[in-house]
């Protein structure tokens, strides 16, 4: 048995440790915030005590238009994120509420277009986005995004949808209910939280994508990940203009991470959590 | 609600999705039994394996499988072990608990191509990085990290992404623990230990089996990290296949013999979704 003291006591120590461990984690990200503030020479002489500077955010606003990518990069992943909604919830629902023997198979298979490398399809998507005219185009990145994130939409609501208790659907389908008044009286009131969840992590997942805005766009339709590969070749003295633009690119979804992060966790489970 | 409703509401997901398999599926099977190197335009000559043949017979083609595994496996093993670690510690309230979880969660957030470049540069700098100033101010010599030790480098890099991710699920599953069922085992005499081997961490089993899968499908296809920090090297040190199939199309331009490649990746990842869904599937019922 503990003593109410010895407890207090155990709870400081956690309360370090948990602190000491948070703040390494963060240091990082700590210091890239710092270098963006530094001149170039204060950035490599890893000096704590410095007068701080915009003068890297200026260049970097400067060598290419930010507020261009962040345009594109905000626009991608919010329509990708609505489009992937609306084909993924119907289906989220059909499985949920129709089980079939089929169901399991249909699930893991869509999973398993997730693990396919993106660069085994990049041949052909590249030749198909160059046959199109849709090379460099913000509408050729939706469409990748939202296939890309489609299974783990599917899945996430998927999980979301099986909490809803089957009495509840019952006396809504007694009632004569449609499927749009079922969908729209009985289950989105329920599952707000997972659907929530399902587009933060989508919006997520999609404003940090690097590997089709990479080989898919150029001047036009660059996205943010695509601008800090600008930054990422050493010419002289790069660190405080590497890491103002890094700053730039992350800081809008990190601070909405920060806020959403409750809503995030709730649908992150994947129904691993009962 | 008629028969064929629950069809009709399924069949967009699984038509766009069919469609983004297997256009290009077969556009790949395709490229991979001809010749064509972008780099020799009008010769699309027939010729059966050979894509295949060169690719496999790669003396890059072996290590890079090898190290696709031991990416995978290691990011995993630490990620869980320190995730599980993180989420015990964090669990019960403490002074400030919400800003250190928030601290905790941050680098989820952050996109690749900055998780690389801060790595490499601002930490893993021999000369100039933070790792180094640590490692002379306790007198020893700085690490040459991408040069010397770079899968490891990478390994470090991508546990730093995905570890927030799994201590985040294992903090949403821990709060789901009986605490009297902990209580009494306490009462009973059981030490930390014992509660922990009997009790928390079969409860977290399944959160586990749910990262270990996650991770499994983003980490298969590890590209941005490796092409922003070692490209690969040196020689083919941290090259992983998704790397190699890149290495293959877009440096030596043969997009055949890359296109060869990808079809051997798909059979890797269905082979892993096969070992998946033996692992996991049953959580989904």
């Amino acid at each position: 048995m503990s003593t109410p003291n010895s407890s207090a006591n155990a709870t400081i120590a956690r309360a370090i440790a948990a602190w000491f461990f948070a703040l390494l984690i963060f240091f990082p990200l700590l210091w890239l915030g710092l270098t963006a503030f530094k001149s170039e020479e204060q950035a490599i002489a890893s000096e704590l005590i410095f007068k701080p500077t915009l003068g890297s955010f200026a260049e970097v606003q400067q060598r290419s238009d930010y507020l261009l990518y962040a345009k594109n990069s905000l626009i991608t992943s919010v329509i990708s994120t609505i489009l992937g909604l609306l084909i993924a919830a119907p289906a989220a629902y059909s499985m949920a509420f129709f089980r079939t023997k089929k169901t399991r198979d249909i699930l893991m298979w869509m999973l398993s277009t997730k693990m396919m490398p993106a660069v085994g399809a990049l041949v052909p998507v590249y030749v198909m986005a160059q046959t199109t005219g849709m090379l460099d185009s913000l509408p050729a990145l939706i469409i990748v995004f939202t296939l890309s994130n489609l299974p783990i939409m599917v899945w996430m609501l998927y999980s979301a949808f099986k909490e809803v208790p089957n009495d509840i659907l019952e006396a809504v389908r007694l009632d004569g209910a449609t499927v749009w008044d079922e969908f729209r009286h009985a289950i989105l009131p329920l599952t707000m939280g997972g659907i929530a969840s399902t587009g933060l992590l989508c919006l997520v997942l999609a404003w940090n994508e690097a590997f089709w805005s990479l080989n898919l766009t150029s001047a036009h339709a660059g996205t943010l990940a695509a601008l800090i590969a600008q930054y990422s070749s050493p010419e002289g003295l790069f660190w405080a203009k590497l890491s103002a633009a890094s700053l730039l690119a992350i800081a809008p979804i990190i601070v909405f991470g920060w806020f959403s992060q409750k809503q995030l966790v709730q649908g992150l489970t994947f129904g691993a959590v009962k | 609600m008629s028969r064929f409703m629950p069809r009709v509401l399924l069949a967009p997901a699984v038509v766009t999705l069919f469609a983004w398999m297997i256009v290009p599926l077969v556009m790949t099977i395709y490229f991979s039994l001809i010749h064509y190197n972008l780099n020799q335009p009008g010769e699309h000559g027939w010729v059966g394996l050979e894509n295949f043949r060169y690719f496999i017979t790669d003396p890059d083609f072996w290590p890079s499988v090898l190290q696709t595994i031991e990416l995978l496996g290691w990011v995993i093993v630490i990620t869980v072990a320190l995730g599980v670690g993180l989420a015990l510690l964090v669990n019960d309230p403490f002074p400030g608990q919400g800003i250190v979880r928030v601290l905790l969660i941050s680098p989820f957030f952050v996109m690749p191509t900055v998780n690389a470049l801060l790595w490499k540069h601002m930490m893993m700098n021999p000369i100039y990085g933070v790792l180094g100033k640590v490692w002379t101010f306790f007198g020893a010599t700085p690490i040459d990290w991408m040069t010397d030790w770079p899968l490891l480098s990478v390994i470090i890099i991508l546990s730093w992404q995905w570890l927030p991710f799994a201590c985040l699920i294992f903090i949403t599953s821990l709060q789901s623990l009986d605490r009297e069922q902990m209580e009494a085992a306490g009462m009973d005499g059981a030490n930390a230990v014992h509660k922990f081997w009997y009790l928390t961490l079969p409860h977290l089993g399944r959160s586990i089996a749910v990262v270990i899968m996650i991770e499994m499908i983003f980490l298969m296809s590890v590209f941005a990290e490796i092409f922003t920090t070692t490209s690969g090297g040196p020689g083919n040190e941290s090259t992983n296949l998704a790397f190699l199939i890149y290495k293959q199309a877009l440096m030596s331009f043969d997009v055949g013999v890359a296109s060869a490649g990808a079809l051997f990746a798909v059979v890797l990842a269905n082979i892993a979704a096969v070992f998946l869904i033996r692992m996991v599937g049953k959580n989904l019922d």
